[in-house]
């Protein structure tokens, strides 16, 4: 009987912070249900370096995820709410910010290092289908014609240098 | 030429070794932290409020002292607050004028808090439900903002105010505040 009890207790205290995560919030239908999982999915928590509102326990992000629910419920649209994020928040918050000049090397990066790699891999093709060296010159081919006629010299001489 | 090449791959490791430890030693010696995010506000006005007091009066924003002040968000239930608590009552020594906003927080406990360790508030806002905050944009306590003498919000500090914080941070720019007033 005791140890019933001090298990009973003990599952008590164990499970009190489990309790504290989980927020139910009532919807009255599912379109709205469905549009808040969408804003906590598509929100970023601002106290934290990457993790989304439906992810986050710290109390900034139940704040906000209490917020969008408060806003939905109030019938409030989808602009007017990320503005609202926006306005307190900054882009930051948006996981998929909004084009601007501060987010516009976020957007844009990924295109520049694209058209980078594609200028570099059409400059190494073009190089390795083009014939090497190219044209010699009238002193090269001096230099070749000296190096040749050196070559036949010396062959009946030397006797099978390889 | 082609030798170069061959060490491209090098000179690029070293490139990018040096540019991760500058700013590693930036993050250690307090120069940048990656979690500071400039305020939305940011030369946009303080937002409006109408709140109880701790002191158990009113105040909104439009009876705010026209002149630069200090808004810091605090609580009781907030470690870094105890850290920096000396250092404000230091700042209203020095006659700056600071607004408290009690954040998320119980009325009793902040009382007590300002009775032990000195007030260095002209006022304290009660923010209980967080709202404020929220309009503030704040992300944690404490926080502090610089407001201008036309209200307008200039400079967000996230963390705990120390000597070495305001005379890196705030100093210059209240310096360009009180030259702005004075033509």
């Amino acid at each position: 009987m005791r140890l019933q009890q001090l298990l009973a207790m003990l599952l008590l205290v164990i499970s009190m912070p489990a309790l504290a995560v989980i927020e139910t919030y009532e919807f009255d239908n599912d379109v709205q249900r469905q549009r808040y999982n969408a804003f906590i999915e598509e929100l970023r928590c601002p106290k934290c370096q990457n993790q989304n509102l439906s992810g986050s326990d710290s109390a900034i992000a139940q704040d906000l995820r209490r917020q969008v629910h408060q806003m939905i419920m109030a019938g409030k649209s989808d602009i007017e709410i990320t503005q609202y994020m926006v306005d307190r928040y900054g882009d930051f918050i948006l996981y998929r910010p909004r084009f601007n000049a501060a987010t516009a090397v976020l957007w844009l990066m990924p295109l520049a290092l694209l058209l980078i790699g594609l200028a570099v891999w059409a400059l190494m093709t073009s190089r390795r289908n083009s014939p090497p060296g190219g044209e010699l010159t009238d002193v090269d081919q001096q230099a070749l014609q000296a190096l040749l006629d050196d070559d036949r010299d010396d062959k009946p001489g030397a006797g099978g240098a390889s | 030429m082609d030798r170069l090449k061959l060490f491209l791959p090098l000179i690029i490791f070293l490139v990018l070794a040096a540019v991760f430890f500058g700013v590693q030693r930036r993050v250690q010696t307090g120069d940048y932290s990656p979690t500071a995010l400039p305020s939305a506000l940011l030369d946009r006005p303080l937002p409006d409020f109408s709140l109880t007091t701790l002191a158990g009066g009113q105040l909104s924003r439009e009876q705010l002292p026209k002149q630069w002040l200090l808004v810091t968000v605090w609580a009781t239930w907030c470690p870094s607050c105890h850290y920096e608590h000396p250092f404000l009552v230091e700042l209203a020594q020095r006659g700056v004028l600071i607004l408290g906003v009690d954040y998320k927080d119980r009325r009793q406990p902040a009382l007590q808090w300002l009775a032990e360790k000195g007030d260095p508030y002209f006022a304290t806002v009660f923010d209980a439900q967080g709202q404020l905050g929220l309009d503030l944009g704040v992300t944690g306590a404490p926080e502090t903002y610089l407001v201008d003498a036309r209200g307008l919000v200039r400079f967000r500090y996230q963390g705990a105010l120390d000597q070495k914080v305001w005379d890196r941070e705030f100093a210059p720019l209240i310096a360009t505040l009180e030259s702005e007033v004075m033509p």
